[in-house]
């Protein structure tokens, strides 16, 4: 926001209504909320205190970053975030583009297919975690043992020996339709006439897809990722339900190591510190989705 | 025009295909709700079984689980409730009135929803138990409030912009003041896009999966927290899971179906309509 200076009042023009007391409230929560906790985690990054023995909290400067810095575990837990949050944008906007385009051609129940799409990313994390973990992947009673068994494939024992893939797998099925909707929502904007025109001009199918879809759903893509990495960073239950950050730390992010830390070994120093790691992270993310809407806002 | 016809028959193959394997899942926890637990875990899987509502009625059965069910609702209705209180007046403000800060107030509450839950997770839990929130159905709702307010704000503030404005010149012509303008006329005017805000605040609340399941345990914990105790090894109680994941997610569903259109604004922030 600091990078614009002068601010266009928007059409309009207010006058003759206070509207402080209106917006006041809103603002006023939201401020709250964003400087106390900050605050709070900033302070405690710098104490050396545990919730276990809450007597011996003393002010240790940079000690808990020195030691977060120094723990071979921060990084493993920042590669695998890197690995979810990469793999499952990468499936995102493939997969979203792939659907959004193909649930946008004309074909028999249309309406109830584009409904079927949708729905996972309506399910509850921890539903969804289960049953994949259970009813579909589990070594042995789930269907795709049974599936890729009698093809004579044998069977894969996804949460023992893929378990970060086994992940991405479940949280990809959870955000892949997030994205086929809002890129379905974005091609239909498109305008007919330019698609018409174009296929007048004689513009094969791939072409079309490549001079006009694509850069109409360059913005929307964009939105998607800004967005979903955002949420992924902060995937939790999905990990707690099916692996519980193992076999090992496998399956130990970011997010899922500041728990740990926070409530599980009570290191309130340590977990902050790792927290103000997370919000450093998600922040640089958020200084371009920000961009983005506000270029959007001003159109 | 065959030609037409025979790429429309083959587009609906594929993308009947993709919509069956994408939905699958969701078919087949819907199936084995209704599945003895035997039935449940019998290898070969089973299409055809006899259909038992066995589990539903060992659901129910368990008191505690409406108690779940109960804090889900309770949480959802007063999280969106609340939000809506607050969004309203904001949201009408910032739409009619709009002043050279506007844009940025819009954006800056933008900025709130990016802080990592997982960052002052510290913080928070330390602030709840010493003024008594942790696991309180109050707790929760704070947070979540607070949390989607952005989204909330942001959704009704691109629903009220599209109201014409002069419908509120001829209103303040006849002395209505603000009240009475949001009451009388913006409301009713923007109930469809007031009611796709709450359905979606509704459904972020009832599917939120982080505050839930650190800050809640007997007292106050949501169906996202009783299901997450199904994930305990001991024992294959799948079917029941099924069972118990169905009632969780079904009216949910619903809603998203009614109002995917709408909520796209909501998700993106505007940014795609």
């Amino acid at each position: 926001m600091a990078s614009q200076a002068v601010t266009p009042p928007l059409a309009g023009g207010g006058r003759a209504v206070r509207t402080l007391p209106l917006v006041g409230p809103s603002v006023g929560v939201l401020l709250v909320w964003m400087i106390v906790p900050l605050a709070m985690t900033l302070w405690f990054s710098l104490q050396r205190y545990n919730l276990l023995s809450p007597a011996e909290k003393v002010f240790s400067g940079l000690e808990n970053y020195k030691f977060l810095l120094t723990d071979p575990s921060l990084f493993t837990a920042m590669g695998h975030t890197l690995q979810l949050v990469g793999a499952v944008l990468v499936l995102s906007v493939v997969l979203g583009t792939l659907f959004a385009i193909l649930f946008d051609q004309d074909f028999y129940g249309q309406g109830v297919a584009r409904l079927f799409v949708i729905a996972p990313f309506f399910v509850m994390p921890t539903v969804s975690a289960l049953i994949w973990k259970n009813l579909l992947m589990h070594p042995e009673n789930g269907l795709f043992a049974f599936i890729t068994s009698s093809l004579g494939l044998g069977v894969i024992d996804w949460f023992t020996n893929y378990p970060l893939t086994a992940i991405i797998i479940v949280v990809a099925w959870q955000w892949v339709p997030f994205a086929t909707l809002i890129l379905l929502t974005a091609i239909q904007s498109l305008s007919g006439e330019q698609v018409e025109a174009a296929r007048m001009d004689g513009a094969k199918p791939l072409s079309m897809f490549w001079f006009i879809i694509l850069p109409h759903l360059l913005r929307p893509i964009t939105v998607v990722v800004m967005i979903e990495t955002i949420f992924l960073l902060t995937v939790f239950a999905e990990i707690l339900v099916t692996t519980s950050g193992g076999p090992g730390d496998a399956t130990t992010t970011l997010t899922y190591l500041i728990y740990l830390r926070a409530l599980v070994e009570w290191d309130v120093g340590g977990a902050s510190a790792g927290g103000v790691i997370a919000i450093v992270l998600a922040n640089i993310v958020a200084f371009f989705l920000v961009r983005t809407v506000a270029r959007n806002l001003d159109t | 025009m065959k030609d037409k016809q025979v790429k429309k028959l083959a587009m609906t193959v594929l993308a009947w295909l993709v919509a069956g394997a994408v939905f699958f899942p969701i078919f087949w926890m819907l199936l084995t709700a209704f599945k003895s637990e035997i039935d449940a875990v019998s290898v070969p899987p089973k299409l055809f079984f006899a259909p038992t509502l066995e589990n539903y009625v060992a659901v129910s059965q368990r008191a505690d689980y409406f108690k779940f069910a109960w804090n889900s609702v309770a949480i959802s209705l007063g999280s969106t409730i609340l939000g809506l209180l607050l969004a309203i007046p904001a949201a009408y403000a910032m739409s009619f009135f709009p002043s050279p800060r506007t844009k940025d107030t819009l954006l800056w509450m933008l900025s709130t929803k990016m802080m990592p839950a997982v960052g002052v997770l510290v913080p928070i839990y330390i602030l709840f138990r010493d003024s008594g929130l942790l696991d309180t159905r109050s707790g929760l709702i704070i947070l979540y409030t607070l949390s989607n307010l952005p989204i909330v704000v942001w959704m009704l503030y691109s629903f009220f912009k599209e109201l014409p404005k002069e419908i509120l010149e001829a209103a303040r012509m006849d002395g209505a003041g603000p009240f009475e303008q949001m009451l009388l006329l913006i409301m009713p005017l923007s109930a469809p896009g007031i009611a796709s805000t709450a359905l979606l605040s509704i459904i972020l609340c009832w599917n939120e999966a982080f505050w839930s399941l650190n800050l809640s345990a007997a007292k106050a914990a949501p169906l996202t927290a009783y299901i997450a105790s199904f994930s305990s090894p001991e024992g294959l109680f799948w079917a029941k899971l099924s069972a118990a994941s169905t009632l969780a997610v079904v009216p949910i569903l619903i809603f998203g179906w009614l109002t995917q259109k709408q909520l796209v604004r909501g998700l993106t922030f505007g940014a795609v309509k």
